[in-house]
């Protein structure tokens, strides 16, 4: 009983934002789409949904959604095992490249992947091999966005797996991989659920990676919604459409609860740094070199391009471009790029802050168990992975509009759209830590007379720590690349660098393409420097006391 | 206490303080919202697309001439902004939207967000521009979408580069032409229109057929086509394009110039002048309008001729107002399109979802 109380009570703040920035918005919009002067038209779902070419986006979002999940695990998994396991030199750096990705803009990764697999890419110059226009870009381009919430999300787990119980059971005679399947991955379950869980969402709601390498004759639902809200402006269809990305959702989040919550446990955890060491011997160092040539080829070096082109300057390589940013004329159109920095960082900044809160106090009150209710909202909170910016964006319009909730030019509600997106990362992150935690220190520090507060601190908290930095991480470097919600939330001009650099692209002209190519490569370096301030903090009080 | 601890700290309550601010209503806003309620406001707000641009100083000049301050929100592209002033109609979030091109306008005006207005200076702007006569909107700048092509590649090969749309399907222009998605990309739907101009509503599907025979490629977007597929363009060299004809603005050649380094004498690219499509962009008074004389200065603003000198050199669209002088790079560098292909913006406006969709099963599929 008294957990029911603590479990509502952590769940106000987040059932209120949830409510005010998610739900009522995206009701409200479907809702306008649904209803007339003349009543609901629920008949407009059957009309568009036996539309042959509705039919075929479905059909085609849906399975590039799963073959993308699970390329992505399959590749990124041994990252997460080495990640986990091995200490190399220059792996936390190569821990915050991996995640880079995610904070550039769909264009300029399109730059960057078409120079590797697209006509006269390094494929095509090596082996001839031309890969644009088929699925196997959107898939190797999502793999190389989402590389990192596999390594991230189930590294931080495996690195904290007692490495002895695998050990133990070897001892016992099990074979190498039969000790694994029984004892680790059992543990790791719940981590690799919540990474292909947000995975499959993220890709499910892909839309520039898509037709920029797929080319328009693959379209997503994303695309069609994003199409009929913004251009057409067919709400009736959108609303259709959008009710079909909550149906597809649903069933995988009904998949998901169903297949983890068995098998959640209470883990031993322990310090990452005392799990991980040199690889020692050939399996171990060849697997080591495997998983180096996968990030460099796959990741490394479709940065390497926008890297490469941002140094060619007119009159041979140089800094030409980067000085040309200091220069940015007079006009409206775009600022000085340190001011652009500054804006990414306050809006990521804050984004992270509330992302941090109120994902942190919903996993706080999922792992108390407290029924049925609270268990749905852990699916709820997931929803804004998979539902389309614009529909968000659109629906902010017709909601916040009046007093006390007039936001909608408020700066506030650009990190407040960011924050959505974030929330699920941080809960999927945090819970499989939390509710590794053994219940049963929480009950020692009680009965030692702990207040709750002060167990939580002194159990939970030295536990969780690198979780909450990873989730942190994570809402930040989501923050920091937004783009879709933030480009239709009308706001005073204060361009972040993704939207600079989009910007820069839309013009012709080498030195806006140049200074496109610089601007995005000062962002992977903010977004690479800020990882690694982030992994740096430790709760200093407590380090050393595993 | 702990660095690490303060900051944890801090951040909790930002977040705290930042989430509660959001729900009871963003105090940060108030003065300002606060201020254009007020009888005489001095905040007039402009509501755009994400391409709007104006020079400092002469922002600066209109603020001090008229005692306003302007408050410039972007949201979107084009038919996104304008699609949001339709949703919130009524209750808009500025006095005046720029951005209404002659593709959206009959869904601009079927609506009815805007208020008329007559500007001063309309009678200084071309006749053919002036298409609502009701004065809902107002002309601010034109523009042409069409075929630029790669100079030095028609030069090396000899070859005289394409001028019409008829060229295009001719064998010798075979497999050079690259454009964009016509369902997402608005040079690409320019394109179409270009063809549904010259040819009808029948005869363009003809036309696009044979361009398809001939190897046209459809790609995403402009930054796809133009920075990435097309030989003449700085991008596009750097990412090896071998297109040498591509859909994009009789403005891209004077702007490869003033972005080149050092700038070129002469444009690497060129426009052939038969493929056009004319773009014209309206700005107009919101129905309920907080500030209505500001909205109006405002829009005298955009048609007064610092304003539309200031535009070829920010936004890259021509003036509308007669007497508006071009800069000498688009005087040396741009060219004239004198027979701009024309639709009407209530059959665009009728007829553009079918075209799109009849466009998208014979070329992209």
């Amino acid at each position: 009983m008294r957990a029911t109380v603590v479990g509502f009570a952590l769940m106000a703040l987040p059932l209120v934002f949830f409510g005010l920035f998610f739900a009522y918005p995206v009701a409200a919009i479907v809702g306008r789409g649904l209803k007339t002067d003349a009543g609901w038209q629920f008949g407009r779902i059957g009309e568009v949904l036996a539309r042959p070419d509705i039919a075929d986006v479905l059909w085609f979002t849906t399975w590039q959604a799963l073959a993308s999940t699970g390329l992505t695990l399959l590749i990124a998994l041994p990252g997460a095992y080495v990640f986990a396991r091995f200490d190399f030199p220059g792996k936390g750096l190569l821990r915050a490249v991996v995640t880079v990705p995610f904070v550039l803009p769909t264009v300029v990764v399109g730059t960057a992947f078409l120079a590797l697999v697209g006509r006269n890419g390094l494929l095509d110059q090596l082996w001839g091999i031309r890969l644009d226009t088929t699925v196997w870009a959107i898939l190797l381009a999502h793999v190389f966005f989402n590389y990192a919430v596999v390594v991230r999300t189930v590294g931080g787990l495996w690195a904290q797996l007692d490495p002895r119980q695998e050990e133990a059971a070897r001892v016992l005679g099990a074979g190498r991989f039969a000790a694994w399947r029984r004892v680790t991955l059992p543990a790791l379950a719940p981590a690799v659920a919540a990474a292909a869980l947000m995975v499959f969402l993220f890709t499910f709601s892909s839309f520039g990676v898509v037709q920029i390498l797929g080319g328009p004759s693959y379209s997503t639902l994303e695309v069609e919604v994003y199409r009929q809200t913004a251009q057409l402006l067919d709400l009736p269809t959108a609303a259709v459409l959008t009710m079909v990305q909550f149906a597809a959702m649903g069933l995988v989040l009904a998949v998901h609860a169903r297949t983890v919550r068995r098998r959640e446990t209470a883990l031993r955890l322990v310090d990452p740094r005392r799990t991980a060491h040199r690889p020692h011997g050939p399996m171990e160092r060849a697997l080591l070199g495997g998983v180096l040539l996968t990030v460099a080829v796959l990741i490394v070096l479709p940065l390497g391009v926008l890297v490469e082109r941002s140094l060619d300057a007119p009159g041979g390589y140089g800094l030409g471009f980067y000085r040309a940013l200091e220069e940015v004329g007079s006009g409206t159109f775009l600022v000085p790029p340190l001011e652009s920095i500054g804006n990414s960082l306050e809006y990521a900044l804050a984004a992270t802050a509330i992302a941090l809160v109120v994902g942190g106090l919903a996993a706080g009150a999922l792992t108390r168990r407290a029924g049925r209710f609270v268990r749905g909202f852990d699916a709820l909170l997931m929803l804004p992975l998979g539902v389309s910016a614009v529909t968000v964006g659109f629906g902010f319009l017709i909601t916040l509009d009046e007093p006390p909730l007039d936001l909608r030019t408020s700066w506030i509600l650009v990190p407040l759209a960011q924050a959505l997106v974030g929330v699920p990362f941080v809960v999927r992150t945090m819970l499989p830590v939390l509710r590794a935690v053994d219940a049963r220190l929480r009950e020692a520090a009680a009965v030692l007379g702990a207040s709750p507060w002060r167990a939580w601190r002194e159990v939970d908290l030295p536990l969780v720590w690198r979780a909450l930095l990873i989730a942190a991480g994570f809402a930040f470097a989501v923050s920091l690349g937004e783009f879709g919600a933030t480009v239709f939330i009308a706001r005073p001009d204060r361009p972040t660098l993704p939207v600079a650099v989009t910007r820069l692209l839309g013009r012709a002209g080498e030195m806006n393409y140049g200074q496109a190519m610089a601007l995005s490569t000062i962002l992977m370096l903010v977004c690479a420097v800020s990882l690694l301030v982030l992994e740096r903090l430790r709760p200093d009080k407590t380090s050393g006391e595993f | 206490m702990s660095t690490t601890k303060k900051f944890a700290g801090a951040l909790l309550v930002t977040a705290l303080g930042v989430t509660t601010l959001g729900a009871c209503g963003g105090g940060k806003d108030k003065p300002a919202a606060g201020a254009s309620d007020a009888p005489k406001s001095k905040t007039v707000t402009l509501v755009s697309h994400d391409s709007f641009a104006v020079s400092e100083p002469v922002l600066k000049e209109f603020e001090q001439q008229s005692g306003y301050t302007v408050k410039v929100l972007k949201s979107g592209d084009a038919g996104a902004a304008l699609n949001q002033e339709i949703l919130t109609k009524g209750s808009p979030r500025g006095d005046v939207f720029f951005g209404v091109d002659n593709t959206l306008l009959s869904r601009a005006l079927d609506n009815g967000i805007f208020t008329p207005y007559e500007a001063k200076g309309l009678g200084e702007v071309k006749p053919e521009f002036v298409l609502d006569g009701q004065h809902r909107v107002t002309p601010v700048d034109s523009g042409d979408i069409c075929v630029n092509y790669d100079k030095q590649y028609f030069a090396d090969k000899k070859l005289a580069p394409p001028q019409t749309l008829d060229d295009l399907i001719k064998p010798e222009y075979k497999n050079l032409l690259v454009t964009e998605n016509a369902a997402t990309s608005s040079p690409g739907l320019g394109f179409l229109l270009a063809s549904v101009g010259k040819y009808g509503d029948e005869g363009w599907k003809d036309y696009w057929s044979k361009l398809k025979a001939n190897g046209v490629e459809v790609v995403d977007g402009w930054e796809q086509a133009y920075n990435e597929r097309f030989s003449g363009s700085a991008g596009g060299k750097k990412a090896k394009g071998d297109r040498p004809l591509v859909v994009s603005y009789a403005s891209s050649p004077p702007v490869e110039v003033l972005y080149g380094e050092p700038q070129p004498a002469e444009a690497p690219t060129g426009v052939s002048t038969g493929t056009c499509f004319r773009q014209v962009e309206f700005a107009g008074l919101l129905k309920g309008a907080k500030n209505e004389a500001g909205g109006k200065a405002l829009l005298d603003f955009l048609l007064g001729k610092k304003f539309q000198e200031d535009m070829p050199l920010q936004m890259f669209v021509n003036p509308v107002v007669k007497d508006a002088k071009l800069p000498e790079l688009f005087t040396k560098h741009g060219v004239v399109i004198d027979k701009p292909e024309n639709v009407a913006p209530d059959t665009i406006a009728k007829n553009r979802e079918q075209w799109v969709k009849a466009w998208s099963s014979l070329v992209v599929k």
